[in-house]
């Protein structure tokens, strides 16, 4: 089909286009209002109900080639989460995301000026993330006797009485890996703590069943859940911004499957006739 | 005897990891304490493993003077100052493992997955055809859902976003609803099998 004459428009036209349409809005004002979906702000009702000190488990897995979709997330949630003077853990079962995860959440700790130990943790890493996820609905210390920074979680004072989730108001797992599956079925299914997940966008329909089923909240769905969040949290950032490339390139992509089905239909009838 | 030992290990820890989830017991919890740390020094051997692998397969490679060589010699160097500079360094801001980490993969794993777009748009405008009914209803779906998650959709098409919530959470919910069910129960059979010894692949 590609060496029909209908198909000349070459592959480099293609790529040029798609370069055009994400670099050119960057240079554009981003959309006033986003659409807020139910799960997102089921999501953001549930963290905004709860008391100041209450602990949030935020176990952030993606690394830095799910950055672009992923971080907006997390740093949405960790501002509301600051802002409510809610305490934070965060752990990382991505080995490649943990230093990322890290910086991020020293970012925010710093811009809202909270203190490492008695606001937030780090957990860090450990291999085979349903293991762990089963290792912590025991205690926090079977995987984790140290926090990233080899702290033994009984000398930090937030770790104090905080054994396993029974001691977290909520889970919400940060994941763009199949880690969200192992957090339901390890995790809520075994520990039956309240889950909710943001994930890629093209992650994002694997979850709606336990989304309805109850086994999640909430669910943040990639640049447009972190867009919608960051409208909620009131502080629109990356993901925002993001929204216009996103539509400008969707609607490239939708645009050169109309023309491509167009030319194969044309091109179809020619050969008939 | 090699076979059936494996075979009875399997047996009783299997019936006995079974057994133990519906009993609230400390016993039966402490049994399950046990096993996860047991899990969790077997997969450390099995990273070592794959480590070991890994370098002799590249440097098999080398030897043999395959075609892209130079790739197994960045690899190995990539492996070796790594493992060094976490090692001789440490691993915090301004280790050289941190500089690794920050100029090298995190530059190149987001461009590896930033190149996506183009090949996305280039398949989708080559290979996303009408060529029959369940053909269309795929692309019709496409392309509603596509305009539906982003705002300038919305304000294209009124009512599209409604439309493309709708896909996501009926047609979309029950086809993923009955691979899963359809997959945990295939699950359950293959973990029976493979506890009752009907089915061995970690013997072979």
């Amino acid at each position: 089909m590609a060496g029909t004459r209908g198909f000349q428009l070459e592959r480099h036209l293609v790529f040029l286009l798609i370069f055009l349409a994400v670099l050119v809005p960057l240079f554009l004002p981003a959309p006033k209002t986003v659409r807020v979906t139910p799960e997102v702000k089921s999501v953001y009702d549930r963290i905004e109900g709860l008391q100041a000190g209450e602990i949030v488990m935020l176990p952030c897995e993606y690394d830095p080639s799910m950055a672009a979709e992923m971080s907006p997330m997390t740093m949405a949630v960790l501002r509301q989460c600051f802002r409510k003077d809610l305490r934070v853990l965060v752990t990382c079962l991505v080995s490649n995301g943990v230093s990322l995860v890290e910086s991020e959440l020293r970012q925010m700790a710093e811009e809202w000026g909270r203190k490492y130990g008695e606001d937030y943790v780090y957990l860090g890493y450990k291999p085979y993330p349903g293991i762990v996820i089963m290792a912590m609905g025991e205690d926090f210390r079977v995987p984790f006797p140290t926090d990233y920074y080899n702290t033994p979680l009984d000398e930090i004072p937030m770790m104090k009485g905080v054994k396993n989730y029974q001691n977290v108001a909520l889970v919400l797992t940060i994941n763009s890996t199949s880690g969200i599956d192992y957090w339901i079925i390890y995790g809520t299914g075994r520990y039956k703590f309240p889950l909710a997940c943001a994930s890629t966008a093209v992650m994002a329909p694997n979850y709606y069943n336990y989304l309805q089923s109850g086994q999640l909240f909430g669910l943040i769905g990639g640049l447009r859940g972190a867009a919608e969040y960051e409208q909620l949290v009131g502080h629109p950032g990356k993901a925002v911004k993001g929204m216009l490339v996103q539509s400008v390139s969707h609607i490239l992509i939708v645009a050169l499957i109309l023309l491509g089905n167009v030319i194969f239909i044309v091109e179809r009838r020619r050969r008939r006739s | 005897m090699q076979r059936e030992l494996p075979r009875l290990i399997t047996l009783v820890t299997g019936m006995f990891m079974a057994i133990q989830y519906f009993i609230p017991h400390k016993h039966s919890e402490q049994f399950y304490q046990t096993s996860l740390d047991w899990l969790i020094i077997v997969g450390i051997f099995s990273i070592v493993l794959g480590i070991a692998s890994l370098v002799n397969l590249h440097v098999n490679k080398i030897q043999r003077r395959d075609a892209g060589t130079k790739y197994s010699y960045i690899l190995l160097a990539g492996l070796l100052y790594m493992i060094l500079s976490a090692i001789l360094t440490g691993t915090d801001q301004q280790s050289f493992f941190m500089k690794g980490y920050i100029a090298v993969l995190n530059p190149i794993t987001s461009t590896m997955f930033a190149l996506l777009a183009f090949y996305i748009a280039s398949a989708a405008f080559r290979a996303f055809r009408a060529r029959s009914l369940i053909a269309t209803i795929l692309l019709v779906s496409a392309v509603v859902v596509m305009l539906g998650r982003v705002p300038a959709g919305e304000d294209l098409i009124p009512g599209i976003a409604k439309v493309s919530d709708w896909l996501l959470n009926v047609p979309n919910m029950a086809a993923k609803r009955a691979i899963s069910i359809g997959l945990g129960l295939g699950g359950s059979a293959t973990a029976l099998k493979v506890v009752l010894g009907i089915e061995a692949p970690h013997l072979r």
